[in-house]
This record gives C-alpha cells, structure tokens and sequence, in this order.
C-alpha cells in the first residue's frame, strides 16, 4: 500500500492525515509534492497526522526532516499527530524525537500553532 | 542426530517493488525462526534498508541488475546475506546521524537503522561480484530456533558491528 493523504484546513492549520507507508520512491515523493504544494499556497502551518502510517524507513525519516527544515526556513511550523509505536522508536532511536513537536491530541496540537514556541 | 540449517534463497529483480516481497519474506522466516513480533519488525526493517541499499545505491535502480538474499536460521541466530551487483561502499565513511551536526541531515540513517536492529553487520565487495552485506540477530537467551540448525560457517565470517 503506498502513501495516501488527505488534507483539511482547522482554523489556521492544514491537517494532513497520511496513510500507509512513507519509503523511498513514490512515498517519498509523494509527500515532498504535498508539502511544496501547501507551502505554495502559503498554508505554512502544517501538522501531519502519521496515525495511519503504517512503514517508514530512513527515507521517509529523511523527508520529514525534509519537511521540517523547509516549512521552517519558510516561516511556518510543521509538528507531528498520533506517532505510530513504529514511528516513535525511529525517531527515538535517531534522536529526532526532540527535533519535532510531537502530539498525541489534535486540538492541542492545533491550540499549539498560536501559542509563540518556547526559547 | 545432527541438526539441520534452515536456509532460504531468493533472487529478485532489482526493481523498489521488490523491497516489499523481500520484507514479506523476511517476516515470514523469522517468525518461523521464533522471534517475536518486536523483532520481526526489526529484522524486517534491516532488510528493508538493506534492500533499498542493494537496488538503489548498488544497482543504480537498474532493473536487468538482481538482488540476491540468503536466509539461514542456524541454532542460536538468524543469518541473512543480501549480495547485489555493484561497486560496494565503505560504512565507515558514512556520517554518524547522530551528530548535532547530522541530526537534519536527510538521508544517511539506513545504515544506521540496520546496526540498531541486528547484533552483527558487514559489507563485503566481491572483487567485481557486486558487494555483499551480511547481517547476523541473535537469538536471546531463553527463544531457540524452532528450526534447530547447526554453527557452520558462522567462524569463518569476519563480522564489524
């Protein structure tokens, strides 16, 4: 099964809930559209609810890092939804668990977008 | 009575849909080998970056090239080689991805994520043969292999981790 997403708007945030598996090749790619595209269109608060994300190998660590490191250069903020017990070891284990803004709760991971991110 | 050795082989074309069959496969022999889930996984994922090395850094993506996989369940550890047809690299040369430097880097963690998963890893470049990895997971005291299996070979492999 490759990746599929959905994207929906929650006040000043795009939500988009990805499904599947995030690997090298079309996952990858995938996701990498999905992110340019919304920043083009000057949605720059991205929160990406890996719920549903079934593999993610170190590619798709590599465009979440990606992802991260481009909305950020943009202004904008990009944190993470409802980690896989799969995804949060990997990020763990690759010391990127602390790099990224991780929620378990969509609305206060949505509330989290208009606090000022802490020093 | 001696004890046989599990071992499966497999070839397949050097092609990114193959990484899935490869992974099925590798679920399937441990889970006869007797490890759980959680290692199931693990050992799945090395062979998934173990795979996208092959085809894609190996092979170049080249889909008349094959990846060739060897499981061997001996008695006390699962043995897996993957061999594809290319020039090989040095995992010493690869940067540690977890280096405040390196930690958002985007790529650089297959390696990486293989050593975090199994006990014992190696790549071997076979003059002109393409190059070969070789990744050994223990089993842990107390789970033996339902195949029982014997230790040949095993003292012959130079293994890095």
């Amino acid at each position: 099964m490759s990746m599929k997403a959905t994207i929906r708007q929650v006040d000043s945030v795009t939500v988009v809930d990805v499904s599947g598996r995030i690997t090298l090749g079309e996952g990858c790619t995938q996701l990498r559209e999905l992110i340019r595209d919304q920043l083009s269109k000057g949605n720059k608060n991205l929160l990406l609810n890996l719920g549903d994300v079934t593999y993610i190998d170190s590619s798709g660590i590599g465009e979440l890092v990606s992802a991260y490191t481009g909305v950020s250069k943009q202004g904008g903020a990009l944190k993470l939804l409802n980690l896989t017990k799969k995804v949060h070891d990997l990020l763990q284990i690759t010391k990127l668990y602390t790099v990224f803004d991780v929620h378990d709760d969509e609305a206060g991971a949505i509330a989290s977008f208009s606090k000022p991110a802490s020093a | 009575m001696i004890p046989e050795t599990s071992v499966v082989e497999v070839t397949l074309e050097s092609d990114l849909k193959n990484v899935e069959v490869a992974e099925e496969i590798t679920r399937r022999v441990a889970g006869t080998a007797g490890f759980d889930e959680d290692e199931q996984t693990r050992i799945e994922m090395a062979v998934h970056e173990s795979m996208i090395n092959a085809i894609w850094h190996g092979n170049k993506n080249d889909s008349s090239k094959s990846v060739w996989l060897q499981f061997t369940i001996h008695r006390d550890r699962l043995e897996i080689h993957i061999r594809d047809q290319g020039v090989g690299f040095d995992p010493k040369r690869i940067p540690d991805p977890l280096e405040s430097d390196n930690l958002l880097n985007v790529s650089g963690r297959g390696i990486f994520l293989i050593r975090a998963f199994m006990d014992e890893f190696k790549v071997e470049s076979l003059n002109g043969a393409g190059t070969e990895v070789t990744m050994v997971k223990r089993f842990s005291s107390g789970i033996q292999s339902k195949q029982g299996g014997t230790d040949r070979e095993h003292e012959s492999h130079n293994t890095t981790s």
